[in-house]
């Protein structure tokens, strides 16, 4: 550790103030607090801190996203070789050959997005001056894991750098955005290449158009024929979709690592599944049409609805920053999502585009949160003077 | 009518280091000094030069905003320096002491028949104002205001924090004095506030109220906002408990008699010398701790929250109970951001389980991370117990916007109100200091 230490140390040299590189700073800083959180100390304020800081947080969010991308892994190998060897059902497909098959076809998502989003960001860190900050490390993996598999690389990337630039760096960089970059890479994709993020092809590598098997449970009702997964197979995610969003188990379980840690808001979470379920409920009430009459527990565990609710949701910086401003953004991002869904089968992903309008208007509901707090203030003012008067 | 308190939002935080109830003398400093830097936003004036002589209770500067706001000296004997620093700001008027007690007297006076006026002027001119302190701002009570409540907190709360119950054991009869005086200077009431079981439940010509909770159960801030909140407009004051004390003996021995108790805490004092200690105000930490290494060893006056760091042969804050010492965290942690790992070190956050281990913790000064823009929500909630939205405030006063902080509450809080959140944040963001730069910038506009 010390040898490690000594050698950091010496590369450093160039970089400090008044060298030659001093300008790069934040690039070698980024790796060296990697490697070592560093040793400074406090200079004002309280003289003790907590060992919580940003890099820890995002780590958290990044473990407990690696179920879904496991799964999401094999998943995506298996519903290739399922198709591709014609088997009875998608768990007959060797494991470890699924899982293989899927890595290969994964990680080069994930390599072009961290590349390209990484790059943008140390950047923007030189050029601002400031710090590189870790937010990048989810949203860099968050990306891959809700595109699908054969989208083409350079796509991809224009979506990274669409979201990273426009979504993010526009607004002043990490905590300054509205929309969740991710989602923004996402949506930015969707209305680019529809062709590439939509239709009944593109959700299993080299997916055939005639083959039922290559569609997402939410194309498939858009179509108004009916659903061939049970809702184990939704739960557990043996069913097409993008990369890492099929297997709701997983997700929850990254749901759980998130609510335990604190690091995801629970609220939102929670208020997101029963906002989710409400409108399931409303529209299965009606049950005019195939997608009303959708039972409103499959809505929970079919498409990106769980994955969005606990990973998207949640992002601290585009969600609603007050407690109960939590409560209602969550609820309504779940309640929109089911009814994007019913309602407009031409774009069967309703959570994405609802959680993209909540954090537009978070602001608004935090707004209004606030404001009962000033207005109580005021009233406790308005009283105090009355008492003065009559006194 | 007393009211009692239970919080439930804040943290605790158990830290290994604390002193043993004995009380003993320290020995006696050579040299005091009175540093205007205690007294925020008190531009002092010279009375005494370099070189003059000295009593105790004798003034050396006043305030330049309110004139009949005098600081006097702790102990006789001669103006030996007057430090400046930077622009010629005086940073400590310091007295060699003579070893002799002469001190002004200014004559008994009975508190329990003496006018507001009388009181008064018997605080202003004995030295023991600069003790009040006033909500909103922090800041020293200004002369011409009455205040609608006077709030005193007998409960220490913050970590390692001297305890009023034991400094305050046998001074019971002049903090009784010193609230009855105080209670004739405002419209309303004295409040005491004190933990269960306190001794100080008894005390007359007061509001006596248990508080019970994590801190910041134990700061004013917290009781205020709980017992009688403070509109825009109001004043309330504040007095430590230990300061109360020093106000009572003004009134019944006619002398400034500045006797400070500290409480020497924290990891790197010796465990034998962690005790109390009676000094006098302004006293050279070097009379209680002698020299320690620096480079490894922060001296703090006061608790580590909201304490002031100090170098050898400096001075007690004018304030502070506490003497802490926690050794420097200047070293590198091999990749410290490993969700779960690290749990000695104290937190409050899901990502340790420092929490759930509990015990006490040894802590250091290390920041534990880098500063960052301000990402996660909700964590600064978990330790803000009064009914204020602190992530809010603290962005309304980065952005300077008087009204917005005017409508979130900034004339209830101070700086120490906000101290938990400068430890828990994750993005390391001096809350402390934004709110005192937001408390600045309220009393140059407002007032």
């Amino acid at each position: 550790m010390k040898w490690v230490r000594n050698k950091l140390d010496q590369a450093r040299k160039p970089f400090e103030p008044g060298q030659k590189f001093e300008k790069f700073a934040p690039a070698i800083n980024a790796f060296d607090t990697f490697l070592f959180t560093p040793n400074h100390t406090t200079k004002k304020g309280a003289h003790i801190r907590d060992v919580v800081d940003l890099k820890r947080t995002m780590i958290t969010v990044v473990l407990a996203l690696i179920p879904a991308l496991l799964f999401g892994m094999w998943n995506t190998g298996a519903q290739y070789l399922y198709q591709e060897m014609g088997l009875a059902n998608v768990t007959d497909v060797p494991f470890w050959d699924a899982f293989i098959e899927g890595a290969i076809l994964v990680t080069p998502l994930i390599i072009v997005s961290y590349v390209v989003g990484l790059t943008i960001e140390f950047i923007f860190a030189i050029y601002r001056g400031h710090e590189v900050n870790e937010g990048y490390l989810v949203t860099g993996l968050l990306i891959p894991m809700i595109f699908p598999v054969d989208i083409p690389l350079w796509m991809l990337a224009i979506s990274v750098a669409f979201a990273v630039l426009i979504g993010k760096e526009a607004f002043g960089g990490t905590g300054m955005n509205i929309l969740n970059p991710a989602l923004t890479a996402r949506a930015f994709a969707f209305f680019a290449y529809p062709l590439y993020m939509s239709g009944n092809a593109i959700w299993v590598h080299q997916g055939a158009t005639d083959s039922i098997s290559g569609e997402t449970i939410l194309g498939t009702l858009a179509q108004g024929k009916s659903v061939a997964y049970s809702f184990f197979d939704a739960a557990a995610g043996f069913i097409p979709g993008s990369v890492s969003e099929t297997s709701t188990i997983a997700v929850l379980i990254g749901a759980a690592v998130l609510m335990l840690t604190k690091v995801g808001s629970w609220r939102i979470i929670v208020g997101g599944f029963a906002g989710a379920a409400v409108m399931g409920l409303i529209f299965n009430a009606f049950g005019l049409n195939a997608l009303m009459q959708f039972d409103w527990y499959m809505h929970l565990v079919v498409g990106g609805l769980a994955f969005g609710l606990v990973f998207m949701a949640t992002d601290p910086v585009s969600a609603a920053q007050t407690m109960k401003g939590k409560w209602i953004y969550g609820f309504l991002c779940g309640f929109f999502g089911v009814m994007i869904r019913v309602f407009n089968p031409a774009y069967p992903e309703g959570i994405m585009l609802a959680i993209l309008l909540m954090n537009v208007f978070a602001p608004t509901i935090d707004h209004y949160v606030i404001q009962g707090n000033v207005s109580k203030r005021k009233k406790r003012l308005a009283k105090a003077k009355a008492k003065l008067q009559t006194a | 009518m007393s009211k009692d308190i239970k919080i439930r939002k804040g943290l605790d935080l158990k830290l290994k280091g604390e002193a043993s109830n004995t009380i003993v003398t320290a020995s006696k400093s050579s040299i005091y000094a009175i540093k205007p830097a205690d007294f925020h936003a008190v531009v002092p004036k010279l009375i005494l030069k370099e070189g003059a002589a000295v009593k105790a209770g004798e003034p050396l500067f006043y305030s330049k905003y309110d004139e009949k706001v005098k600081f006097v000296a702790p102990v006789s004997g001669t103006i030996s320096e007057i430090l400046r620093g930077a622009k010629r700001r005086i940073l400590e008027v310091k007295i060699t002491a003579d070893g002799n007690s002469d001190a002004i007297s200014h004559g008994k006076v009975d508190v329990a028949t003496a006018s507001a006026d009388q009181i008064k002027s018997l605080l202003l001119e004995g030295g023991c104002w600069p003790f009040i302190i006033q909500r909103p701002y922090s800041v020293i009570a200004s002369s011409e205001d009455t205040p609608k409540s006077i709030f005193i907190s007998a409960y220490a709360t913050a970590p390692l924090a001297g305890d009023p119950e034991v400094f305050l054991a046998d001074k019971k009869d002049a903090f009784q004095a010193g609230i009855t005086a105080l209670s004739k200077l405002t419209s309303g009431k004295v409040h005491l506030c004190v933990g269960k079981g306190s001794s100080l439940k008894d005390v007359k010509n007061a509001d006596v109220h248990t508080v019970k909770g994590p801190h910041p159960a134990g700061n004013t801030g917290v009781q205020i906002h709980k017992i009688d909140p403070i509109n825009m407009g109001e004043r309330v004051w504040t007095v430590g408990a230990e300061d109360v004390a020093i106000i009572g003996n003004l009134f019944l021995t006619g002398e400034f008699k500045p006797e400070r108790t500290v409480a020497l805490v924290g990891t790197d004092a010796k465990e034998a010398d962690r005790q109390y200690y009676k000094t006098i105000i302004g006293a050279n930490v070097s009379s209680i701790i002698g020299e320690v290494d620096t480079d490894n060893t922060r001296i703090i006056s006061g608790d580590v929250l909201t304490g002031d760091k100090l170098e050898n042969n400096q001075f007690l804050n004018f304030y502070h109970n506490t003497l802490t010492l926690i050794p420097e965290g200047n070293e590198y942690a091999l990749l410290g951001w490993l969700p779960f790992t690290r749990n000695k070190v104290p937190s409050n956050a899901g990502t340790s389980f420092s929490k759930l281990l509990g015990g006490k913790r040894e802590v250091d000064t290390n920041l534990n991370g880098e500063d960052r823009a301000l990402v996660v929500t909700g964590e600064m909630e978990e330790v803000m117990p009064m009914d204020i939205y602190p992530l809010q405030l603290i962005k309304a006063c980065m952005a300077g916007n008087i009204e917005r902080m005017e409508n979130l509450g900034i004339y209830e809080v101070a700086p120490e109100d906000f101290a938990l959140i400068d430890f828990t944040n994750t993005s390391k963001l001096e809350a402390q200091e934004v709110i005192r730069l937001g408390l600045d910038l309220m009393l140059t506009e407002v007032g």
